[in-house]
């Protein structure tokens, strides 16, 4: 419908009063909006400022408790287990995330070349990934068993050991078995992203380069590399917060043992918020992994910016 | 017969829902009076059958309860409680392991009048599990029954190296042990982050040397000669006599490791014993003799400062947040009458012992001999977690962060020495009994 001066009209007063709302651009974004905002009020937002309520109270289980400012966190700051689990939190996501990272670049360089059977092989990469992380825990728990050990047992009977590998019986190598764990689950997360990333790179830019005599790893480093940075740092950062606030693994593995030696803050959290019912003293705890996801989502939000000025 | 027309109908069912809405509740006639209890699966699947199979139709009838049974792991009732109570929804009735009672207090239905009953008719509820349930001069919760933590032993290997019966002191034990690993059959121990077997062992461990937490003021003492010597006895004991994995083992690892023929001992409930006894086909001496025939128990040995044991209790907390708490409460009651409490302690065969003294005159301790060592174990607990204190909350954090257990694990790892070791565990219970 056009108006006398030729512009067209909004809306239309004939219209059902259902359609006159829905042509109201305000009222239709904020009615779009709404299902998306109070799932987030409910189940993010709310949750998040109940845990910063919990971590400034003596709350317990059945128990409001009273208000004690920052008593829970200081508490923390005094508490060796938490140090260590905090010490402990920052190897296994630095190692895991190197890990990931150079392990499914690799994989995601060999699958992007032809093959046979290459689509069978990359859905089967995703394998890991797709199993609950409590089941294959599980599994790797019995292959790293102190007495059952599978792989104690290939050795030895190989002749490679006289004596059981304390795969999870001592501090360390318990710790870099998680490590190795959390590598096997996250590096195909790691493979399929960057393998997307690798494909939409353009072949005649190597080719270029290649022309212009460049070998396999200049080409890797100054065409591949800087292109598939962008990809590379989103998977990065939601790895870090992933690995960082991991629990099931070492809940299932080792259970934060032996000796405490991999205890991470969400499964210590848990272990005094729930085992020992302080909920005030767990949300505290818990706390502690905001300031640093924080600056982890920081400097993305941060690169990506740039990335669009750019 | 009178005639029911359509206005008197409409008169009659007005008048009875504005009842109802006044009332803010159903007619009691169509309230359904049924009791959710959760508790843990079992480690006798047989019991948790009684329960569904007999309890549950008994019930219906004896008191019109619709007893419905959930059984979960262990290890995640405490998250199940805490969501439960946190959000005033869930079971009527509880099973609470160990101190927990203390911990959920707040949450409870007294149910004093049913236990002073039971303390009556069964010859005393036993003191540890009157410490465990009785919070605040009053019974938050019902003590259902104890798993006894006893060494399951490998009879013919210890008669190989020379010990013809169990070893009475934890030197004798550290000789034996010592031959034993020497001959490929080390005792087998859990040092790890586990809820049973670790701390069913270091707790005592510590006591029968004279180490405790706490003293009767809660001030902490652990720092004493007395822990260090047990740490250092421990940690010389571990190298020379144990499977040095067991710092990794959880509660079910002893079994496999000893029902494989790879360990010699070990402190656990009787589920060693009742799965060799249950598998003679499957679990078999290296002379081919059915395993269950080589095995025998005995109570942890004694220290210099006397014999002591810890047995894991089994608690009903009836939630103050339920509708039914009454039929909850009823529901106990009827459950320890000796009658309908005997058809589950049978199914147990010793595996789990009864509340009361009572339970220790059963005619079933005369079915097998082997079990016999379980029928008095009860009375060598003379002690709980926070002594000489109470085993109240600060305790029982303590036993959650696994302090006493780390502090012997970091000295038989290699990771601290003795003194560094007690000293840690000193500074970590101050932190929790000095705290707010």
């Amino acid at each position: 419908m056009t108006t006398e001066n030729g512009r067209r009209r909004v809306s239309n007063p004939r219209a059902s009063p259902f359609i006159r709302l829905a042509e109201n651009e305000r009222f239709l974004a904020t009615a779009l909006l709404a299902p998306g905002v109070i799932i987030l009020v409910l189940f993010i937002a709310y949750p998040f400022v109940m845990a910063i309520w919990f971590s400034l109270t003596s709350i317990r289980v059945g128990d409001a408790g009273q208000f004690v400012g920052l008593a829970n966190f200081a508490k923390a700051m005094d508490d060796t287990i938490f140090q260590q689990a905090f010490k402990n939190t920052v190897f296994y996501t630095f190692w895991a995330t190197i890990f990931k990272l150079a392990l499914g670049m690799w994989l995601a360089l060999l699958l992007n070349r032809h093959f046979r059977f290459k689509r069978i092989v990359r859905a089967s990469m995703l394998l890991p990934f797709i199993i609950p992380t409590v089941l294959s825990a599980f599994a790797w728990r019995w292959m790293f068993d102190p007495t059952f050990s599978v792989m104690n047992w290939a050795l030895y009977h190989g002749g490679m050991i006289t004596d059981r590998l304390p795969f999870l019986s001592s501090g360390e190598w318990a710790m870099w078995c998680a490590v190795l764990v959390n590598t096997w689950r996250g590096m195909p997360f790691f493979a399929i992203t960057l393998l997307a990333g690798l494909q939409t790179i353009s072949p005649d830019l190597h080719e270029a380069a290649a022309l212009d005599g460049a070998n396999a790893w200049h080409r890797f480093w100054h065409v591949t590399w800087p292109l598939l940075l962008p990809v590379t740092l989103v998977v990065v950062v939601f790895s870090v917060i992933q690995t960082f606030s991991d629990f099931q693994l070492i809940y299932v593995l080792t259970g934060g043992g032996p000796a405490n030696s991999t205890h991470l803050i969400a499964t210590y959290a848990y272990q005094i918020g729930v085992g020992s019912g302080l909920l005030g003293e767990g949300a505290a705890l818990s706390l502690f992994m905001f300031p640093v996801l924080c600056l982890v989502v920081w400097l993305q939000l941060r690169y990506l910016k740039r990335m669009e000025n750019a | 017969m009178a005639r029911i027309n359509r206005r008197k109908f409409l008169q009659y069912s007005g008048a009875g829902m504005a009842g109802i809405l006044a009332a803010h509740r159903a007619p009691v006639f169509a309230q359904a009076n049924t009791v959710h209890i959760l508790r843990w699966n079992d480690f006798v699947p047989a019991a948790d059958k009684v329960l569904r199979e007999v309890y549950a139709p008994e019930v219906q009838k004896a008191l019109g309860i619709k007893l419905n049974v959930e059984t979960i792991n262990a290890n995640d009732i405490p998250a199940r409680a805490t969501s439960a109570i946190q959000s005033g929804n869930g079971p009527d009735i509880i099973m609470l392991l160990n101190n927990y009672p203390h911990l959920y207090s707040s949450a409870a239905v007294d149910v004093s009048a049913v236990a002073e009953e039971v303390n009556k008719s069964g010859g005393g509820i036993y003191d540890s599990a009157k410490q465990l349930n009785h919070v605040g001069g009053k019974w938050v919760s019902m003590p259902w029954s104890m798993v006894p933590a006893l060494i399951a032993y490998r009879k013919s290997w210890f008669d190989e190296v020379g010990a013809k019966e169990f070893p009475k002191t934890w030197q004798q034990y550290y000789e034996v042990g010592k031959k034993l690993k020497a001959a490929k059959h080390p005792i087998g121990q859990t040092l790890g982050n586990t809820f049973g077997d670790a701390p069913t062992f270091t707790y005592p461990l510590m006591w029968s040397f004279g180490g405790q937490e706490v003293d009767a003021k809660g001030k902490v003492v652990i720092e004493s000669k007395e822990t260090i010597e047990s740490v250092r006895f421990m940690a010389q004991f571990w190298k020379d006599a144990h499977d040095e994995g067991g710092l990794a083992w959880d509660d079910s690892n002893n079994n496999r490791a000893f029902l494989s023929g790879d360990i010699s001992a070990s402190l656990n409930g009787a589920s060693i014993y009742v799965a060799a006894l249950n598998g003679k086909d499957k679990f078999k001496t290296e002379k081919g003799a059915p395993l269950h025939t080589d095995i025998l128990h005995a109570p942890l040995p004694a220290g210099p400062k006397g014999q002591h044991g810890y047995h894991t209790a089994f608690n009903h907390m009836v939630m103050k947040y339920s509708k039914n708490a009454k039929g909850a409460t009823e529901f106990l009651r009827w459950a320890h009458k000796k009658e309908n409490y005997e058809k589950w302690f049978l199914v147990q065969k010793g595996f789990a012992v009864g509340p009361t003294r009572e339970w220790e005159k059963h005619d079933m301790w005369k079915q097998d001999p082997v079990m016999q060592p379980f029928q008095t174990a009860p009375q060598l607990q003379k002690r709980l977690m926070g002594y000489a204190g109470q085993p109240n909350q600060k305790a029982a954090e303590a036993w959650n962060k696994f302090i006493v257990t780390v502090m012997y694990a970091q000295a038989c790892s290699g990771k601290s020495k003795p003194e560094e070791a007690v000293k840690w565990a000193a500074g970590e219970l101050g932190k929790i009994y000095t705290g707010a």
